[in-house]
């Protein structure tokens, strides 16, 4: 357990020693924070859509975990490009603690990442509706980074290199985020799109965090917390399973 | 004096190449042990069969007494390896790269402490314990990688290639730390190089390694002798040839490539 602690402690150490990288990774939640929850605001008021800053701000926090998580999870190409890997791979250490390490440290990082999106959208004028319900909206936080943190040590571990960031970024991170509801109130898009919602998991993980902080779930916190629940485990099974597989 | 490190008949291969092919051969405990050959001879792989990271196909291999196959935990708790290019966390600070590794190997607290102190003295970067690593330059990165990967007190220490892109002053400081450690620790060197005379300076035994296969064993004297060189270097030639390996080793690597961008990973 150990060895578990002190590779969560290095992800952690890593996180408060990039500050350009905590800051440059807060640009892109924030821009769309104020362009969309400021430019959109008026006109989804006027359909009756309410506050939009009040709707988007659970969307725009899973958007800082998000990302966050999957590029700490993807540290593992780094780490066999500059050779870290290596060290942590001929210990005499079971690879399962050294995934778990890892794995936890960065979902960790993304959850503190989440967290100060969360006060941008605090400055930007959001209010959680319900004080009593943030330690939910904790959980779903948490939720979120580990499910999103087990893809990127998936991804990561299948990757030998940083060629494949573009199609990471195109046609995993952003398809999650866009065809969530993160941006938009799900039972008003048109069916197509609507399934794919439904099938996206961070759907659930928006869902239950805009269930918390600004009232009204759309799946049921219930069926919120089971898929997101289910699928962290799975993924994170899957992310040990090809963790285990690498060779150097 | 027993082996330490034993191989029989080992093989690997990788689709159709075999890369290691029936190669036997023992260093006995406490000697630093020189293993040489020719760019993708097969020496990087032998290392990583017998570092755990690898499967022989067929054959072998006991390390400290151990299949490293059936118990890789304990044989990955009997030896340091320092590798070919740097293992180190550039983020982390000389001594928070040492700490990990002893936590990693479960070298109790107390004992933690006193072991980074005195490797971290030895080769002569406490001063600097508390920098980060991304700052060091290639020799001090070397230095630390050799401290760390005897912290645990291992038996046998692996040097792929540990001096390479030095220049000869920090090799031979580098050499200079092995010997050190070699003789504090009581701990068998198996190494590679391509610098014929540092092997021949330090090396009490070696084995020539060529396509594959082990072409020649002994002292640098027996392989002066065998082959009617005057240094290793002259020797080493007679034995593999004068033969540019590129052009022997662009399939292999063509087909390593190929392999990466089809199935995504090695």
């Amino acid at each position: 357990m150990s060895a578990v602690f002190i590779l969560w402690l290095r992800q952690l150490k890593r996180y408060f020693r990039s500050r350009a990288r905590m800051i440059g990774s807060l640009g892109q939640p924030t821009l769309f924070l104020l362009a969309l929850g400021f430019g959109l605001g008026p006109t989804f008021a006027r359909a009756g859509g309410g506050n939009y800053v009040q709707f988007l701000a659970p969307g725009i926090v899973t958007m800082g975990i998000l990302f966050t998580a999957v590029f700490s999870g993807i540290e593992i190409i780094w780490d066999r490009q500059f050779g870290f890997l290596k060290e942590t791979l001929v210990a005499p250490v079971p690879r399962l603690e050294i995934v778990l390490g890892r794995t936890l440290g960065s979902a960790t990082v993304a959850l503190i990442q989440g967290s100060i999106v969360f006060v941008v959208c605090l400055a930007a004028g959001f209010r959680p509706a319900h004080p009593l319900l943030l330690p939910l909206a904790l959980l779903f936080m948490a939720l979120i980074a580990i499910m999103c943190t087990a893809i990127g040590t998936a991804v990561g571990s299948v990757l030998e290199d940083m060629q494949g960031f573009q199609l990471i970024m195109n046609f995993i991170v952003l398809p999650l985020f866009f065809f969530s509801s993160a941006l938009f109130p799900v039972p008003d898009v048109p069916g197509a799109m609507r399934f794919a919602v439904r099938l996206n998991p961070l759907s659930y993980g928006v869902d239950g965090l805009r269930g918390a902080l600004s009232g009204g779930f759309a799946f049921g916190a219930a069926t919120d917390l089971a898929v997101l629940g289910g699928l962290a485990a799975i993924l994170l099974a899957i992310g040990a399973y090809l963790f285990s597989k690498i060779e150097v | 004096m027993g082996a330490i490190i034993e191989a029989r008949d080992v093989v690997k291969r990788f689709d159709d190449f075999t890369a290691v092919d029936h190669i036997s051969f023992t260093v006995p405990e406490g000697v630093i042990f020189g293993f040489l050959g020719p760019n993708g001879a097969g020496k990087t792989t032998t290392i990583k069969m017998l570092t755990t990271v690898l499967k022989p196909t067929e054959g072998r291999l006991l390390i400290a007494g151990h299949d490293p196959v059936k118990e890789p935990l304990l044989v990955r708790r009997a030896f340091g390896i320092v590798f070919q290019d740097p293992s180190l966390d550039g983020e982390l600070t000389a001594a928070e790269n040492m700490e990990l590794h002893g936590v990693l190997y479960r070298v109790p607290r107390v004992e933690r402490r006193e072991r980074v102190e005195s490797l971290l003295r030895f080769v002569g970067l406490w001063e600097r314990r508390d920098d980060y690593v991304k700052r060091f330059s290639g020799g001090m990165r070397r230095r630390l990688e050799i401290a760390r990967a005897v912290q645990h007190r291992p038996r046998i220490l692996f040097l792929d290639e540990p001096t390479a892109g030095l220049d000869p002053q920090t090799r031979n400081q580098i050499w200079e730390f092995i010997r050190g450690l070699c003789r504090d620790e009581h701990v068998t060197v198996f190494f590679t190089t391509h610098y014929m005379e540092e092997a021949e300076r330090v090396a009490d035994e070696i084995a020539v390694i060529d396509h594959g296969r082990i072409v020649a064993e002994g002292t640098a004297a027996a392989l002066r002798q065998q082959t009617g060189g005057r240094t290793l270097e002259d020797a080493f030639i007679a034995l593999t040839g004068h033969s540019i390996r590129e052009t022997e080793a662009a399939p292999v690597d063509r087909m390593r490539m190929m392999r990466r961008v089809w199935l995504g990973r090695r």
